[in-house]
């Protein structure tokens, strides 16, 4: 990543990404029309409350029994709270909040969940990035683990990190989930993307997650 | 599908990864020569001289993505009273010549930060009009790289 | 409303350049990309950003379809008096916004 890159993140003003936050920390506070709970209702202040907790995701969720990640832990919240408006996945509301959410674990450390009862996932995960897949038959690991630091054509490669999610990515010229960026890497390889909120996605940002420990949280993070 | 489409199809599907990059939709606006350019400039001068130097423009030789160049102007060494009214900004390959045109006055530092879209490796223009009615600028040359996997 | 973020000093002293940082929410449609129809988008961008302090524009951007998303704009004026600044946007669409930030120059 380019130095000019690397200032715009550094520099609040600069970032774009911190717009998003700034709609997350509304929606926070926002309580569903004709009254009923915001999330600071229960939640209090995200700046106490939510420190340290996009750090921790995805973590083990006793309800399904299986891993479930920042987005999906806020949709279940809100499926539970009533009057909450519907946030689909990739939807603005949904990646703002995240953003939010994620800004208030920025400079922790990643720090993957020890919970046991994870580690099959973890392991679904690392195989589906060993896994070649699409027309050019190429794995996660054929690129990020192997050529990280190499260039493809212009670009550099880089190793894969996941730790500044949702980010404002150049080339989208908005803001975006790792599912999002994880479809882009698979249409590059010709792969189907499997739909969002998939368990194949969640258990690859478990892996991800583990991988990049103990890197700092940089959400919102920008990329080119 | 035809047997034949189809194959031809999956020839350009495992072409290098960098292809996908290639934006044809995009790229049928992108300007052949400058003649545009130069007639925005004109317009922008009154068909003044500009003399190159004085005003400096700070924008990565690299970038890395076209949808975002960070772009820094400066005129330094201003004499006694003498301030800069108007910095215009022009690319060569963008479907517009007109980049960014910014109009400051005694009260503002001739020192000004954006960012700027680029369609394709090209040559910044940059040209400042001072109070003493004197026309100067700079150009550069930007490369853009091209995002490995876009949207899809 | 779109969300604007400004980076301005409360305190100045008298006669010394402030830094003012701007950065608005927009989507600057070019007017040249195909949606997912293939059809090309209309522009949609913003056209004018507008400096108003101590009685006059001290500053003044015309704006572009090569001005990137999110448009990010960083400039210096002189600390006069105290007093508001006004920070205007204006685009297609009837776009317009002001944000307005209180000067104190000592």
């Amino acid at each position: 990543m380019s130095a000019s890159t690397q200032a715009m993140q550094r520099d609040d003003v600069q970032n774009p990404g911190m717009l998003a936050a700034g709609q997350g920390e509304a929606l926070w506070n926002a309580q569903p029309p004709g009254g009923g709970q915001s999330c600071a209702s229960c939640h209090g202040d995200a700046t106490a409350s939510m420190k340290g907790v996009a750090a921790r995701y995805p973590a083990f969720d006793e309800a399904t029994r299986r891993p479930i990640d920042l987005q999906d832990r806020i949709r279940a919240c809100n499926a539970r709270r009533p009057g909450a408006p519907d946030m689909p996945h990739e939807s603005e509301e949904l990646v703002a909040l995240s953003a939010y959410v994620g800004l208030q674990s920025r400079g922790t450390p990643t720090a993957p969940d020890p919970d046991p009862r994870l580690a099959p996932f973890r392991a679904r995960g690392q195989a589906l990035f060993e896994r070649p897949i699409g027309q050019l038959n190429l794995s996660c690991a054929a690129c990020h683990d192997a050529r990280a630091g190499g260039r493809l054509a212009g670009a550099l490669i880089p190793q894969g990190h996941p730790n500044g999610y949702p980010l404002y990515r150049l080339e989208w010229q908005g803001m975006g989930s790792l599912q999002r960026r994880l479809r882009n890497c698979m249409t590059g390889v010709r792969a189907e993307a499997p739909p969002f909120g998939a368990p194949d996605f969640v258990e690859l940002e478990l892996y991800l997650q583990s991988r990049a420990a103990p890197l700092a949280v940089e959400t919102p993070a920008v990329r080119p | 599908m035809t047997a034949v489409s189809r194959r031809s199809a999956l020839g350009i599907g495992a072409g290098a990864l960098a292809l996908v990059t290639v934006k044809p939709a995009a790229a049928q606006f992108v300007r052949k020569d400058g003649a545009a350019t130069l007639e925005a400039i004109r317009a922008f001068t009154g068909g003044k001289e500009a003399a190159p130097g004085k005003i400096v423009m700070d924008i990565p030789p690299l970038v890395e993505n076209g949808n975002s160049a960070p772009l820094k102007l400066d005129v330094p060494g201003l004499g006694d009273g003498v301030f800069v009214r108007r910095i215009g900004v022009f690319n060569e390959k963008n479907p517009l010549p007109e980049t960014v045109t910014l109009h400051l006055g005694p009260r503002t530092a001739p020192r000004v930060q954006t960012r700027i879209r680029l369609a394709d490796s090209q040559t910044i223009t940059a040209i400042a009009e001072l109070s003493d009615g004197t026309f100067h600028s700079a150009t550069a040359d930007v490369i853009v790289t091209l995002a490995a996997c876009v949207e899809g | 409303m779109a969300r604007a973020l400004v980076n301005a000093p409360k305190t100045a002293k008298a006669g010394e350049m402030m830094e003012i940082k701007t950065l608005i929410s927009h989507v600057m449609e070019t007017g040249f990309r195909p949606g997912m129809d293939g059809r090309i988008k209309p522009r949609d961008i913003i056209t004018e950003f507008a400096c108003e302090y101590d009685g006059e524009v001290v500053f003044r951007a015309a704006l572009h379809p090569a001005t990137s998303a999110n448009p990010y704009l960083a400039f210096e004026t002189r600390a006069t008096r105290s007093g508001p600044m006004k920070l205007t946007w204006r685009g297609d669409n009837g776009f317009e916004q002001t944000e307005t930030v209180d000067i104190t120059v000592e």
